[in-house]
Formats: C-alpha cells, sequence, structure tokens
C-alpha cells in the first residue's frame, strides 16, 4: 500500500476536516511547552500541508489570518507570522505539483527548507525590531518539523481515504 | 478578439500578486503595530478570538494533574498536609509579627506627616502559557480587563518577582519577566541599602545589575528587593540573589550576575499587585528623554529611576 497515497484515488475533501486541522494545530502552538525552540510550528506545518495538497482551498489569505491569531495570542509584532505564514503558503502552493511528485522523505526536505525560509523571514523582522538572536536553535523547529511532516500527511489523508474493500472492487 | 478565458477557469489573481498584496499587508502592520502602536484595538480582538483555543490547550494539562490528584496515595496526603500544617505555623507567626510592625510602621509614618501607604490589592491568577516567541520572554495568565488587571501591574509568585504586565486584553494579560532583556527592576540590596536596576540576563534566566560601579559594596548572596521608588513595584519584594561578581580592571563597571527569587519559568499561579497609590507628575525632561528613545515599546512603562 501506498502511504504517501499520491497514487491513490482520494475523497474528495471535506472543509470540516481542514477547520478542525487547522484548531487543532493552534491548540498545539498553545500548549504550555517547556523549551519552545525546539517545537515544531503545528500550525506552519499543517498551512503548508494543505497548501500543497489543496491549494485552491487553501491560500494566502488564510494563512494571512492565522498568522494574526498566532501573533495576537503569543503577544508579538502583529504581522511577524502573518508574513512568515503568507510567505510558507506561497512556496507550498508555487511548489505543490512539485512536491507531490515526491516520496515522503524527499517531501519532507522540501517542507523543512520552506518553513527554514518562513522562520528566516520572522528572524528578520525580530532583529529589524530590535531583538537579538536568540541562538541556532530556532533551526530545530523546521526540522522537526520536517521530521514530523510524513507522519501528519498520512494522518490528514485519512478521512479522504476510501475503505480498502471499496478499492479492490 | 477577446482572449480572457472562460469565467470558469478564473482563479482570481495570480499566487505572486497576492503574496505581494499581503505581504505588503503585514509589513505595513508591522511597522504600525512596532512604531505608532495603533494596532492595539485589532490585537484585543484578535487575542479573544483565540481565547477559546487557548482554553482548550491548557485543559488536558489540568486534566494531567486531576488524574495525578486522584491517585495520590494517603501517605502522601497525610505527609504534605503536615508540612503545610508545618509552613503554616511559621507563616502565621511571621503575619502576627509583620501585623505589629506594619502598625508601628503606620503610626511613626504619621508622626513624620509622610503619605500613608494604600493596601496593595493582589489578584490571584493562573499561568496559560509560555509566550511562544524565542526572543522573548513572556508568560500569559487567565485574568485580564475584565478582572481589574491593568498594564504596569506587577506580577509575584510566594517566593518573589516574576515580572510586570505589558499588555492587557479583556481576558487575558500578557506578562514580560523579569529575565527578559527589556525588562528593568529598581532594586536595593537588603544588607545596605544600596540601590540599584536589576535587568533581565535573556536566555540565561538570570538577572543583571548594569552599570554598578566597580568598587560598589556588594557580595555574593546579596538579598535584592525591591526599592519601590519607582512607584509601580510595592517596595521589599524579594527580586533575586548575587550569584557572582565579575570585577574587570578594564571596566568601569562590575558584572553582577543573580538568580532569580521567584520561580520565574516554574509555577502555575501568580499574583498580579495593583495598588492606587496617587502618584505624584513626572518630571518634565524624563518625559521629554523617554519619548525620545521610545522605540514603540510599552516595555517598563514607568522607567528605570535612577
Amino acid at each position: 500500500m501506498d502511504l504517501s497515497g499520491s497514487r491513490q484515488i482520494l475523497q474528495p475533501v471535506r472543509l470540516s476536516t481542514i477547520i478542525a486541522s487547522f484548531a487543532i494545530a493552534l491548540l498545539l502552538n498553545f500548549l504550555p511547552w517547556r523549551d519552545l525552540r525546539v517545537v515544531p510550528d503545528f500550525v506552519g506545518l499543517v498551512l503548508v500541508f494543505w497548501c500543497v495538497r489543496q491549494p485552491r482551498l487553501v491560500g494566502l489569505g488564510v494563512a494571512w489570518t492565522l498568522g494574526l491569531i498566532t501573533d495576537a495570542g503569543n503577544g508579538v509584532l502583529l504581522g511577524q507570522h502573518a508574513l512568515a505564514y503568507s510567505l510558507a503558503a506561497f512556496l507550498g502552493i508555487w511548489l505543490s505539483r512539485r512536491i507531490l511528485w515526491f516520496g515522503a522523505g524527499l517531501q519532507a526536505l522540501h517542507v523543512g527548507a520552506i518553513l527554514l525560509v518562513a522562520q528566516g523571514v520572522s528572524l528578520l523582522v525580530r532583529l529589524a525590531a530590535g531583538d537579538e538572536f536568540p541562538g541556532w536553535a530556532i533551526v530545530a523547529s523546521p526540522i522537526a518539523a520536517a521530521l514530523l511532516w510524513p507522519f501528519v500527511s498520512w494522518l490528514l489523508l485519512l478521512p479522504q481515504r476510501r475503505p480498502a474493500r471499496e478499492q479492490t472492487i | 478578439m477577446d482572449h480572457t478565458p472562460p469565467p470558469f477557469f478564473k482563479r482570481g489573481p495570480a499566487p505572486l500578486v497576492r503574496l505581494f498584496f499581503f505581504a505588503s499587508l503585514s509589513l505595513a502592520l508591522l511597522v504600525i503595530d512596532a512604531r505608532f502602536r495603533y494596532a492595539e484595538g485589532l490585537r484585543s480582538w484578535l487575542a479573544l478570538a483565540a481565547y477559546p483555543v487557548q482554553r482548550a490547550a491548557t485543559t488536558p494539562v489540568e486534566l494531567v494533574g486531576a488524574i495525578g490528584s486522584f491517585f495520590s496515595t494517603q501517605a502522601q496526603l497525610v505527609a504534605e498536609n503536615e508540612r503545610l500544617r508545618a509552613k503554616a505555623l511559621t507563616y502565621s507567626q511571621h503575619a502576627q509579627r509583620y501585623e505589629a510592625a506594619y502598625a508601628e510602621a503606620e503610626q511613626l509614618r504619621k508622626l513624620v506627616g509622610v503619605q500613608e501607604r494604600l493596601e496593595v490589592r493582589a489578584i490571584p491568577a493562573e499561568v496559560m502559557y509560555n509566550g511562544r516567541d524565542p526572543y522573548a520572554h513572556k508568560l500569559f495568565i487567565d485574568r485580564g480587563a475584565t478582572h481589574g488587571v491593568r498594564p504596569g501591574s506587577p506580577v509575584t509568585d510566594e517566593t518573589g518577582v516574576v515580572g510586570q504586565v505589558t499588555r492587557v486584553h479583556p481576558l487575558v494579560s500578557e506578562v514580560t519577566l523579569a529575565t527578559d532583556r527589556d525588562q528593568a527592576i529598581p532594586v536595593q540590596v537588603v544588607r545596605n541599602g544600596l540601590r540599584a536596576v536589576a535587568f533581565g540576563g535573556g536566555a540565561t534566566g538570570t538577572l543583571e545589575l548594569r552599570f554598578m560601579a566597580a568598587n560598589a559594596d556588594i557580595q555574593t548572596n546579596d538579598r535584592l528587593v525591591t526599592s519601590g521608588i519607582d512607584g509601580t513595584y510595592p517596595p521589599g519584594l524579594p527580586v533575586a540573589t548575587v550569584m557572582r561578581i565579575e570585577r574587570d580592571a578594564e571596566n568601569a563597571f562590575a558584572r553582577v550576575v543573580c538568580r532569580p527569587a521567584a520561580g520565574v519559568d516554574r509555577g502555575r499561579f501568580v499574583l498580579v499587585l495593583t495598588d492606587e497609590t496617587v502618584k505624584p507628575p513626572r518630571p518634565e525632561e524624563a518625559q521629554a528623554g523617554k519619548e525620545k528613545l521610545r522605540r514603540g515599546r510599552a516595555r517598563d512603562k514607568d522607567g528605570p529611576v535612577r
């Protein structure tokens, strides 16, 4: 059975799945984590997933709104995550055809790069605002997100899979 | 000849155009927020929108705690009870002594004719989560403007100063920890009354006394408490203990590193202190200097007083 799901005919996605996944990602981001630098950005990861899979449903507007909510919820400069997520969404949409061509491992590599670029934009914004560099540990977050990618893409495609019995017919 | 595609294929503007649109929108917001602080209303609304998710996120943690307490054994409870009773006894002794001293101080104040100090009101609050921001040290508490929290209020736990409320939303507020680099607390050495300003040490989780003369009378294990001369922190709250002092012949200043007294990165419950003391108006030149220094931040609202 193909785990990446790209060669399998999927059911059309339900809007409720997308909304629920974003809600759960926001919830995971708001959990009281110990060391935030190594925790993946779940919202960014789920956002890139939907931009790659459903570029016509989830786009830059959704990314921007999610970014604003994240900014307000974390008390950072308004627009920091909005900018980073918009860029991540754009890259996801732009590379969606290319990414889906690869297997799970290479997909994760692409996603890691996209999230790293988004993190870099965030870093530039904070440096411009007068904050100091928080150390190279911030690179760990996109890497952790990339490691989670195969699992997340399997999980988020689960509602769209047809039962195996139906496929054999 | 019309070469536009039929409306069937229309998908709105190209992704690159959208990226430019949203990026410029974000940048405009960033500038407005950082420079002019006009976006506070929008921020409050967004924070209100994020509130249910934040509440939901803290629920599983509470649930785990509840399950843990359900399985705690009888012996544990008895031991804890005993410990707490002993603690309560010492506290009640302290409280009695404090009350006597307070009455005495009050009387002396009346004799000297100094303005009476008003009671500090404390609002208990629960920590919801740490700010997801590696650049700043912040946490979020579940009390906001509707509960009477005001920006600038000091926040403490049972052992000392945790930080200061820097932003208040309707239902939550944002606390900048004492270890944040932009946070300053006017302190006093308990041993000799030497005044200084404690700055956050950033990622190291320590506090630092900057601009202390190299020959200043300060020692390792000196306790620092708030001096109260800033009018924001009530005097006498424990802030930190001096960990080490680096005196360098090259520098005119000593580098004093302190360990925060409060569990700045631990603990689930904090107290937000609000006092209704009447503050005298700030001097003119200090205001002008503050305007010049203002870099779009509301941190250390009242500024360190040296």
